[in-house]
């Protein structure tokens, strides 16, 4: 499995998910790339979109990350069929660059949250939550301040529709619609979610529930 | 010319900020203050001096950067 680690200024969590990703990427260590690239390298299974205050986080979460050389190549990707994850400021720049649907805003109770929450599993039917037993419930970071997911009606009736909330928090920690913790584009292959899988990946980190998204999509690379 | 652009969370998206100050007023004891709604001002220096050609440019870079249209709306003021 080839991945590859996008980085920007402000990129914080981008070290610990080339980690999460190089324990399941076999003798390919991932690849990091700079955002003032404008094209990924060939023969490429995974984008990562870590985590972080990309740009400082100025005008929007993710705005201008969404914006910069990089983006078009990443879009360009998740629309040939690559698979994309995005993990809190990933998330964000996701949505900013409509690969996938909403928006994140400001936690309902205005502070920054940091600290494990539950997270049920929505659906096990995509190659990032196969790992996954629909139902089970996971224990997994969240460290943001604009985690609170926003998505109008018709769109929510959607993701329903079409079986694409991955994640929802077992108690609603920022407001987000539905408890979305994490969605799913139409193809199945860009994953945004707002909690860190990556900081809960070994047994270091006294949590290795969110290895199995990470194992998960080896899997399926393994097998395709 | 100069361009000024309000952006604000569109009608119907709960504006938890806005919110928040309204309580802190209302603490304050400035009563009877309904509802309070925060957004943003963009200012902008344009080399452009035809004011519906800098209008039409404002709009694109509002669509492509300055606003979310997901949740934000945007207005334009040319002078």
């Amino acid at each position: 499995m080839k991945a590859a680690v996008i980085q920007f200024p402000g990129s914080n969590c981008d070290r610990d998910m080339a980690v999460a990703l190089n324990q399941v990427t076999g003798n390919d260590q991932a690849q990091m790339i700079w955002h003032k690239e404008t094209s990924l390298p060939d023969g490429l299974d995974v984008v990562a979109i870590p985590g972080g205050f990309s740009f400082g986080d100025y005008l929007r979460c993710g705005a201008i990350a969404a914006n910069s050389p990089i983006a078009q190549a990443v879009i360009d990707f998740a629309n040939k069929g690559g698979y994309v994850l995005g993990v809190c400021n990933g998330f964000q720049v996701l949505t900013e660059t409509g690969l996938l649907p909403g928006a994140l805003m400001r936690n309902a109770g205005l502070k920054f949250l940091c600290k494990s929450v539950g997270l049920r599993v929505a659906t096990a039917s995509s190659d990032f939550t196969s790992a996954y037993t629909k139902g089970d419930v996971i224990s997994v970071p969240i460290a943001h301040h604009d985690g609170n997911y926003t998505v109008d009606d018709a769109t929510l009736a959607q993701l329903r529709d079409q079986d694409r909330i991955a994640f929802e928090y077992v108690n609603n920690p920022n407001g987000s619609v539905a408890d979305i913790a994490g969605v799913l584009s139409e193809n199945r292959r860009v994953l945004g979610m707002m909690p860190h899988p990556e900081r809960a990946a070994e047994s270091a980190h006294g949590n290795t529930d969110g290895v199995e998204i990470f194992r998960s999509l080896a899997g399926a690379l393994l097998s395709a | 010319m100069k361009a000024r652009v309000h952006v604000m969370l569109k009608n119907g998206v709960l504006d938890p900020q806005g919110e928040a100050v309204r309580h802190a007023l209302g603490s304050l004891g400035f009563d009877g203050v309904d509802g309070v709604r925060q957004g943003k001002v963009i200012d902008l220096d344009l080399a452009e001096t035809d004011a519906d050609k800098a209008r039409e440019a404002v709009t694109a870079m509002c669509e492509k950067l300055l606003a979310n249209t997901v949740i934000e709306s945007y207005d334009i003021e040319i002078a």
